[in-house]
């Protein structure tokens, strides 16, 4: 019975969205295009932050891992749009490994940090590489190389469509995850490392999936970016793209399947309004975040939880 | 330039970078030391400080008409204003969130963003200097051997200002006063012991949450008196304070966490190197060089290079 | 050898401090065995080490025929040992049926009927039938101990260390607990660090006796009840309190 709503309310959002395909203007279609992308990216932040209990400052490495992972081997090497998404895809899985072994040997503000660090080590390098990313300038991706499976993706329709089935894919994926017994000890994780630990659960290696898994998704996500709006660009990489997806995953509510959505959304309508009154739009996002760190910190998802629905995932 | 004068320079160019970066770094590691909790808005307080005395000395300069006024009175006012600043962040948030350490992070995260882009509105994107109160150029010599043996020589563009030497000073002294201050008084007395168990102190009537207010208003007032020094040497802008976090964080974590001596040889070790390497190296190299070096200090020594391990 | 558990010259100092030394201890399979001892007698960094969660500074822990001493915990646990805290730590903002099915699902996995049965079995058996969809963290304090207890039992363990069960329950709810333990005894080894030597005196096969680290006597309750050199120590101070 209460797997039925679950399972309605997100078909239910991926429904609206199909549905907005056709009858959103021109501006708009291509704005939740865009928030669904990046929304699935906040989705994939959410796996570690929201479920795992483990704050990263640095999951821009992993999706500008995805997005140079796919960009660098169309570009240079004349991939296919096919054959890149994999290798985007695989290079924040290898990242993400990597960067888990070392940081996960570190708890609470030392992993922050550490992760910071080596996001900003990974951005640099990817100035330092400017021969071949050409650094903040970044590089465009040919409109004729962007063809998935016979699909043109610089078509608005196709793309709204590619974006909304990556979405769904994590959507669903998220939700079958937490009710897995290995999205139940992340959760277990987040709540009582000791006493997971205590349980027979190898609590490393459970915070080591979700941090590859974290960062996979994240990749994916930066993956479908470049490929999507033709582009991967270094300010990607920078500490604003990490800062990101906490603030929508905070906004929409950590620990919820539909809050990374919810919050990314109106972020990114949010700060697109006022970027079109002023430069220092980014005051919005600091705003928001001390705002929500005061008064709401289970974010938009995690109120409707705690006031009318408490089986939410 | 021979190698010699070449890296002596670069030396004496880092020992200015090692000497802001002292400051900075004490600021945040007190923060960190007292209060447990990462300021990561730290650089801000920095940048602030820098665009006070712009602000500062530009009007003090078109009312009292130029001089070394308007630098003094921003050497004065800059710090007050972000300590002022700071302590009202203090009340108004971090004191809400019980300094809770995560949610302080995303909290100062917020902070950041606030200062910065309330800067962008005020005092826009340009990057503006303030003219040093005094500049003489100091020549230096070098020591030659030559084959009628060694011999003082002064290699052409081998100098140093007055003021960068004043740099120096200033810092060297605000820091050994922070240190007296610590060590010496009875208001350092009351942080140490808040350091020490918070639980404690409080029962034995120490008003913990002032020594709060009082440890991050004097944090960020140390980080803008580092902004108005290097002011006149590297001009104010509104984006100034990420770098700036970034090496004090690098500074603060290899010199371990909270311990100032452990800060102050890290700012040398970090500002010389760095001195040292962006004249030889690419200086972006350099910094990613840096920035991984602190992430596996952290992962492998969590304690610092200095600092002892805990237990 | 038929001990299931069991420690030699196990030592652990902290600083200059010897909170246990050179601790030689046989569990047979089955048996109920209670460690006792004055506060401070090293009792819970003895049981620590056992379960890993404090590494030894020298000594062995053999479980059954394995050398465990340098396993990580989640493997000890893996391998049959099962430790409930003192301090009570359940996850506190999850249900109740959930805190005990993450005990049972390592043995059951995926098989979702099998954990829940588990799952209503020992919450039957602990007492706290009815209770599943509350917070674990809004139980009283003696329905969360006995929360952590159901944890133990569902990982059906082969050693069961129990850090001072019955510290907060009420007199009705420890008449549970021991009959809890009378049943379990023979099906699973018990290893009860406790202060009421009433439920000490009913339970325990066997008693060791703990003081300043290291073991002061060792025997069946009766002999260890006789014993001067325990009373001294503690059965003394506890009834001067």
């Amino acid at each position: 019975m209460r797997g039925g709503r679950i399972i309605g309310l997100h078909l239910g959002l991926i429904a609206v969205l199909f549905a907005l395909n056709f009858l959103l203007p021109a501006y708009s279609h291509g704005t939740v295009a865009r928030v669904m992308v990046l929304a699935t990216y906040a989705m994939g932040y959410n796996i570690l932050f929201g479920y795992t209990g483990l704050l990263s400052l640095g999951h821009a490495m992993f999706f500008a891992a995805g997005m140079y992972g796919l960009a660098m081997p169309m570009t240079h090497l004349g991939l296919g749009a096919g054959p890149a998404l994999l290798t985007g895809i695989g290079a924040a899985a290898v990242l993400s490994l990597g960067v888990g072994l070392l940081a996960l040997r570190t708890r609470g503000v030392a992993f922050m940090i550490v992760t910071l660090m080596f996001a900003q080590a990974a951005w640099l390098t990817i100035l330092l590489a400017g021969r071949w990313t050409r650094g903040d300038e970044g590089v465009v991706i040919p409109q004729a190389d962007r063809v998935l499976l016979g699909l043109d993706l610089s078509d608005p329709q196709t793309r709204y469509l590619a974006a909304l089935a990556l979405f769904s894919a994590v959507l669903f994926g998220t939700l079958w995850l937490v009710r897995q017994p290995m999205g139940r000890v992340l959760v277990a994780i987040r709540e009582n490392e000791d006493r997971a630990e205590l349980l027979g659960y190898d609590t490393f290696r459970h915070k080591l999936g979700a941090v590859v898994l974290s960062g996979t998704v994240s990749g994916a996500a930066g993956a479908a970016y470049g490929l999507f709006f033709g582009y991967a660009g270094a300010s990607f990489a920078e500490t604003h793209y990490s800062i990101f997806p906490l603030l929508w995953v905070l906004l929409g509510g950590a620990g919820t399947v539909i809050g990374p959505f919810l919050g990314t959304l109106f972020m990114f309508y949010l700060i697109d309004l006022a970027s079109g009154l002023t430069p220092a739009y980014m005051l919005i996002a600091g705003v928001a975040l001390v705002l929500l760190t005061l008064f709401a910190p289970q974010g938009l998802a995690g109120e409707i939880r705690r006031r009318w629905w408490r089986g939410l995932p | 330039m021979e190698f010699g004068p070449h890296l002596m320079l670069a030396v004496l160019e880092g020992a200015v970078t090692a000497a802001v970066l002292a400051l900075m770094a004490s600021g945040l590691s007190l923060v960190f030391g007292v209060m447990r909790v990462v300021n990561v808005a730290h650089g801000q307080f920095f940048m602030l400080g820098a665009v006070l005395a712009w602000a500062v000395s530009s009007a003090v300069s078109s009312a009292l008409g130029g001089g070394a006024f308007g630098f003094v009175a921003a050497v004065l006012l800059a710090p007050v204003i972000a300590g002022a600043l700071a302590v009202a962040a203090d009340l108004t948030v971090l004191k809400r969130v019980g300094y809770d350490p995560e949610r302080t992070i995303v909290a100062t995260i917020g902070l950041l963003y606030i200062l910065q882009q309330a800067a962008l509105m005020t005092y826009g994107p340009e990057a503006r200097p303030v003219a040093p109160p005094f500049n003489d150029r100091l020549a230096l010599p070098w020591v030659a051997f030559g084959p009628e043996g060694p011999r003082l020589i002064w290699p052409w563009g081998l100098s140093i200002t007055s003021y960068k030497l004043f740099v120096m000073g200033a810092a060297a002294a605000v820091l050994a006063g922070l240190w007296a201050l610590m060590t010496r008084t009875g208001i350092g007395l009351v942080m140490r012991a808040t350091q020490l168990d918070r639980e404690t102190a409080q029962a034995f009537g120490i008003p913990v949450e002032r020594v709060y207010a009082g440890v991050f208003g004097l944090g960020a007032a140390l980080a803008a008196l580092a902004g108005v020094l290097i002011v006149p040497i590297q001009q104010a802008h509104y984006l100034m304070g990420g770098d700036a976090l970034l090496l004090s964080f690098i500074v603060v974590i290899i010199g371990g966490l909270g311990s100032l001596g452990g800060t102050v040889i890290a700012a040398l070790l970090i500002g010389l190197s760095d001195g040292i390497v962006s004249v030889f190296f690419s200086p972006t190299l350099a910094k990613i060089l840096a920035t991984l070096l602190v992430a596996l200090v952290l992962v492998f020594r969590p304690e610092g290079l200095r600092g002892k391990a805990a237990r | 050898m038929s001990a299931l558990l069991s420690t030699r010259a196990l030592s652990r100092s902290f600083g200059g401090l010897r909170a246990v030394h050179e601790v030689d201890l046989d569990l047979g399979p089955g048996e109920v065995r209670a460690l006792i001892g004055p506060n401070g007698a090293g009792k819970t960094t003895f049981v620590s080490m056992l379960i890993g969660r404090v590494a030894p500074s020298s000594g062995r822990i053999v479980f059954d025929g394995q050398d465990i001493t340098r396993l990580p915990a989640h493997a000890r646990v893996r391998l049959g040992l099962a430790y409930t805290f003192q301090i009570t730590s359940v996850f506190a903002r999850l249900p109740v049926a959930e805190n005990v099915a993450l005990a049972a699902r390592r043995r059951f996995g995926r098989d979702r009927a099998a954990v829940a049965a588990e799952v209503a079995r020992t919450l039957g058996r602990v007492g706290l039938t009815g209770r599943d969809d509350s917070a674990a963290g809004d139980l009283s304090y003696g329905h969360q101990r006995l929360l952590e207890l159901a944890m133990g039992l569902a990982q059906a363990p082969r050693v069961l260390i129990l850090d001072e069960p019955t510290q907060g329950l009420s007199e009705p709810e420890i008449e549970t607990f021991k009959a809890l333990v009378r049943a379990l005894a023979g099906e699973t080894a018990i290893l009860l660090i406790e202060h009421n030597m009433g439920v000490v005196m009913d339970l325990a096969d066997r008693i060791t006796v703990l003081d300043a680290g290291v073991v002061l006597a060792e025997g069946a309750p009766a002999a260890i009840r006789a014993d001067a050199r325990v009373q001294a120590a503690y059965l003394g101070r506890s009834a001067d309190a």
